[in-house]
This record gives C-alpha cells, sequence and structure tokens, in this order.
C-alpha cells in the first residue's frame, strides 16, 4: 500500500523510540502515508497500524484527534489558513475572501478540479508573519496579502 | 540591550549554523561540564540563583523544577522540550529552533547530564514543518561533531536527542498530553500526581521544559546565575523573548530584559500601526487577562509587573489591538478556538467551550440577550478549576475579562445587533 520509500521513512522514525514503544512512530507514519496518498483512508490507517504492530483503533484514535491529518480526500494543493487572532487583526477575513472568490469554492470545499481545497486552520504559531496559511501541511506562506495569493497560486502545477 | 541570551547568534550569517554557533563559544559549556564532571547539585544552584522560571506560560522556577527528578534511579531517565507552539500569538520558540537550535540542543545536553536523562525528545508544533526539518539537520550536524550520543568527550555521559513532530493539537503543549502524544496516543492530559518528574514518558522519570527555558541553560552556566538574574528584575530574573503580533508596525520576537515598561517593548515593535491608537493588549496569550490601553501602557513586562497590572505573562506572547478593533468579534474567534481545541476529556471544559462559543456567537449573529452577559460569567466560573488541565480556565480567561474590561461594547452589541466599534 506504501511505497519503499515512505516504509524507509517510517523506519528511520522507529528509531527514535525503544523497540516496545512501536507506536510512539504512529504520529509520522501516519504523515508519511498521507504525504503519499494525499488523506487517510481507513485502510491506510490499518495498513500503518498493521506496519507498527499495534491495534487498528489506536492509530485511528490518533487520526482523528490531531486536525492536520486528512480522513477525506482533498485536493492535490490544500490550502489551510489560519484565522486566529492575530492572523485576524491583520486581515485573515481579506484572503479568505480573495481565496474563495478566486478559487470559487468555500472554506472546506475542493475545487470540482480536484486542484484546491481551502480551509480553515488553528493558530500555527507563526503569528509574527500574520496574514498566513500553509499548503499540505508543508509549506510556510507568511505575509499575505490577495496579490501575494495570486502569484503563490499561480506557482502551484 | 537586545537578544543576549537565546538570539546571540542572530546577528550573525547563518545564525543556526553549528559554525557560527561555535564562533561564539557554543558547546565549549557543556564540554566543561562533562569533562571536569561538576556536580549536579551545583548545576541545579546556579539555574535557581539565575530566577529561571518557565517560559512555556506556567512561569514555575526551572531550578526547582530540576530538582523534583530522581536523583537515583535504576532505568532510563527521559527529558522532554516543549516546542509546542498552538497558544494564538506565540511564536518565539519556532525562532530558536531555526536561528539558533545548536543552544536549545546544548541546552537540553546540560540538563541530561544534570539530571541523568539518557534519551530526549524535542516535540514541535505540527505546523512549522520546514523549521522540524532544519532542527533534525541541527541534531545531525550535533551528532556528527559528537555533541550527542554515546560517550560525550571521552567520558561515559550518552545522551541522544530526536525531534517529535506534532500534527495539530493546542492541547499538546500540557505537558502531560505532550508526554501522551510522544507515546503515540491521543493527547489527553493526564491526572497529576504523579508528575512527570516521576512518571512521565514510558512511565519513566522526565523532565519537561519549554524551548526558551532550555536555550537560556549555557548562558546560565557560561556567565553564573546572578549574570542571567541581574539581567532582569526582582522575581522575573533573565532576558524574555516576547512575540509581539498584531497591529503594530513591526510584528516579531523581541528578546528583552524582563522588566521592560510596556511602551518600550510596543515602541520596538514600531508602535501602533496606521497613526491609530492602542485599545488593548493580551500580554502573555489568550489564556492570560485582556488588559485595556491605560492598564499595560502602566505596567512592565515581568512576572510580578503584570500580575499587579491585573493580568500575567504567560509565554510572553503579546497581541496588540487597536481602536478598531471590535471586542464581541475578537472574543468570538478566541472562543470558537478554545472550543475546537478541547480535548473533550472533562465535561466543564467540553460542554463548557462549546457554551462559551455558542452565546458569544449568537450576540455576534444579533440574537444575543441582556442575560447572556451573566450566562456568560456563569459557565466561566463553572469551568475554571473544575478540569484536569488548565485549558478550561484559559477558556474562561478571556471570556471573564474581555466582559469585564468592555462590557459597554456587549451591551451596546446585545441592543443594537452590531458592532459598536465597525457599525457591522
Amino acid at each position: 500500500m506504501l511505497s519503499q520509500e515512505s516504509l524507509a521513512r517510517i523506519d528511520r522514525e522507529l528509531t527514535k523510540y525503544p523497540d516496545d514503544h512501536r507506536q510512539s512512530a504512529v504520529m509520522s507514519a501516519l504523515r508519511i502515508a498521507q504525504d503519499e496518498l494525499g488523506w487517510l483512508s481507513k485502510d491506510t490507517i490499518a495498513f500503518v497500524a498493521d506496519y507498527l504492530r499495534i491495534p487498528a483503533i489506536a492509530a485511528l484514535e490518533v487520526a482523528t484527534f490531531y486536525n492536520m491529518y486528512e480522513l477525506e480526500p482533498v485536493g492535490r494543493h490544500k490550502i489551510t489558513v489560519c484565522t486566529n487572532i492575530s492572523c485576524m487583526l491583520r486581515g485573515s477575513d481579506e484572503i479568505v475572501d480573495h481565496l474563495e472568490k478566486r478559487l470559487g469554492v468555500h472554506m472546506g470545499e475542493t475545487t470540482p478540479d480536484g486542484k484546491y481545497t481551502i480551509k480553515e486552520g488553528e493558530c500555527m504559531g507563526c503569528c509574527g508573519g500574520a496574514p498566513l496559511f500553509h499548503i499540505n501541511n508543508k509549506r510556510m506562506c507568511e505575509y499575505l496579502t490577495p496579490e501575494k495569493v495570486d502569484e503563490i497560486l499561480g506557482e502551484l502545477k | 540591550m537586545a537578544n543576549e541570551v537565546c538570539f546571540r547568534t542572530l546577528h550573525l550569517p547563518n545564525p543556526g549554523s553549528l559554525e557560527t554557533y561555535r564562533s561564539i563559544g557554543g558547546y565549549e559549556t557543556l564540554k566543561r561540564i562533562v569533562t571536569e564532571k561538576v556536580k549536579a547539585t551545583e548545576i541545579i544552584n546556579q539555574v535557581k540563583i539565575s530566577g529561571l522560571r518557565g517560559r512555556g506560560g506556567a512561569g514555575f522556577p526551572t531550578g526547582l523544577k530540576w530538582s523534583f527528578m530522581p536523583r537515583y534511579y535504576d532505568g532510563t531517565k527521559y527529558l522532554v522540550c516543549n516546542t509546542d507552539e498552538g497558544e494564538p500569538g506565540t511564536f518565539k520558540d519556532r525562532d530558536i529552533i531555526r536561528y539558533n537550535p545548536h543552544q536549545l540542543i546544548e541546552g537540553m545536553a546540560i540538563a541530561a547530564y544534570t539530571l541523568g536523562a539518557r534519551v530526549g525528545y524535542n516535540y514541535i508544533h505540527g505546523e512549522i514543518w520546514e523549521d522540524y526539518v532544519f532542527f533534525e539537520r541541527a541534531l545531525d550536524e550535533a551528532r556528527a561533531a559528537g555533541f550527542l550520543g554515546e560517550n560525550l568527550f571521552g567520558t561515559n555521559f550518552s545522551f541522544d536527542l530526536y525531534a517529535h513532530h506534532g500534527y495539530g493539537a493546542y492541547i499538546c503543549g500540557e505537558e502531560t498530553a505532550l508526554i501522551e502524544s510522544i507515546e503515540g496516543k491521543k493527547g489527553q492530559p493526564r491526572f497529576k500526581p504523579p508528575f512527570p518528574a516521576s512518571f512521565g514518558v514510558y512511565g519513566k522519570p522526565t523532565n519537561v521544559n519549554n524551548t526558551e527555558s532550555y536555550a537560556s541553560i549555557p548562558f546560565i552556566l557560561q556567565h553564573g546565575g546572578q549574570a542571567f538574574q541581574d539581567l532582569g528584575v526582582a522575581n522575573s530574573g533573565g532576558t524574555k523573548i516576547f512575540a509581539v503580533s498584531g497591529h503594530v508596525e513591526k510584528p516579531g520576537n523581541y528578546e528583552v530584559n524582563m522588566g521592560i515598561p510596556f511602551p518600550e517593548l510596543l515602541s520596538l515593535a514600531g508602535g501602533i500601526w496606521k497613526g491609530r491608537q492602542l485599545k488593548a493588549v493580551i500580554p502573555g496569550g489568550p489564556s492570560t487577562a485582556v488588559m485595556p490601553a491605560a492598564s499595560i501602557m502602566g505596567a512592565t513586562m515581568d512576572y510580578d509587573g503584570l500580575s499587579k497590572a491585573g493580568s500575567s505573562l504567560g509565554a510572553g506572547s503579546v497581541i496588540i489591538m487597536d481602536d478598531s478593533t471590535c471586542m464581541v468579534q475578537t472574543l468570538k474567534r478566541l472562543s470558537y478556538f478554545f472550543f475546537e481545541e478541547s480535548c473533550g476529556q472533562c465535561t466543564p471544559c467540553r460542554e463548557g467551550t462549546g457554551w462559551l462559543y455558542r452565546v458569544v456567537k449568537r450576540i455576534v449573529d444579533g440574537e444575543g440577550r441582556m442575560e447572556d452577559l451573566d450566562l456568560l460569567t456563569d459557565v466561566s466560573s463553572n469551568i475554571s478549576g473544575r478540569t484536569i488541565c488548565a485549558l478550561g480556565d484559559a477558556a474562561a480567561t478571556p471570556v471573564l475579562s474581555f466582559i469585564k474590561h468592555f462590557r459597554p461594547e456587549f451591551e451596546y452589541y446585545i441592543q443594537h445587533g452590531r458592532s459598536m466599534v465597525t457599525g457591522k
């Protein structure tokens, strides 16, 4: 279900923890699985659990608790906009409006071509660069303006 | 003076590299302590003298916390660093791990030596992937240079340090939730006692400190605890990184001496933006009480200064609001945050945060009733002190303090169905 490359990355995570505590690697293993497959289906979660030799429910609990895991398919580029206080004070509403208009979908939705999902996020701990969003849980884009948002969208394939 | 402790490489090229850190004497303090076999009690004593208090928000004296770790223990002890910054307005630790990661690593290694910890984890906030990757690279550098791993400096001291990546849960900033998360579980806080010093990661003795706390350690042991204390004021030793966000010209991190008058910090951050007036400040993150302009302008930024002025230092996450800010709408966003992030374990918090959010929302939606203000106060008071961890109290604080200081704005909103400030 996962590529050799992903499995090797999970193996590397496992070296951080004692042999009898393989469950400690579940957060990164789910992240690695999501990076490869885009989202976490029940089957993927069960596969990861099996690989770590932990009960499937233990992996499912983690996948449903932490909010950066996706339990439904998302677009190729998932854009998570922080709207918490520091971003709100510096115009995150304007960024949200701009994204919604530009992409023709509302927060929490995916464009019909499957290219973009936009969603609201909680504080990302980068408030000095507000307003901001991150893409696919990886790339942080700070000091946003509607023009800068257009530029970033233009770069995404 | 600024940037004297955690950000002391910031003015140099490649501030986050091992080379730069070594050029200012980095890792020399660790080497001296380990090779000269400095006594743990002596180190803890210096940390106590330094007046360092937990920089994650609780302000608990670090030296005292260290003294809780069992000295003799037959098994692995753990050291944990909390870089899970999720309190809105907090972004200081991110700059430590990306601009001076080696000072954090050295501070953790000194702590590990002192407390007899064999393995450490730095728990990094999920959203800052690029910084997590950068920190992992710094760990590799430190390992290759012989500052982490087995038999360091040819002694029998060994310490392995790893980065653990969070994935989006504010609650994991609470130390026992963070420990649960390291174990690969939902981040739900544990009942205390037992405290992590006796029952932490995998049930073993564990010391948990904030990033800024650990990163201050090399300075304290290089220059002595007194030198650190002298940078600050009574009860608030040393420097503090203030993360200033919101309506200022230059948002960012400012590492300054404890006790700096608020107006000075504000002017470092370029003052209020767009030539507007200051309306209110949340001085330490939303779990500390909001302060109207008049009370913060006379306050000093340290534990006692802010507590005298009616709030607290928290994590030093200073959120600035100008006179265009509607306090009712702002409270709605904060209340949503605590509702969203409640882990669901304790009923007063799980249900209460939902109540708070729904009632504030109905005021913003123009459906508020005057008795809602008493209801909000009542619900808040019934969460406070009735939960396992401090998230419940944190959710209650903004509600109580916003209504206390800006009641007329709430009353206006209820009477007119729109904001007194924005008219919308």
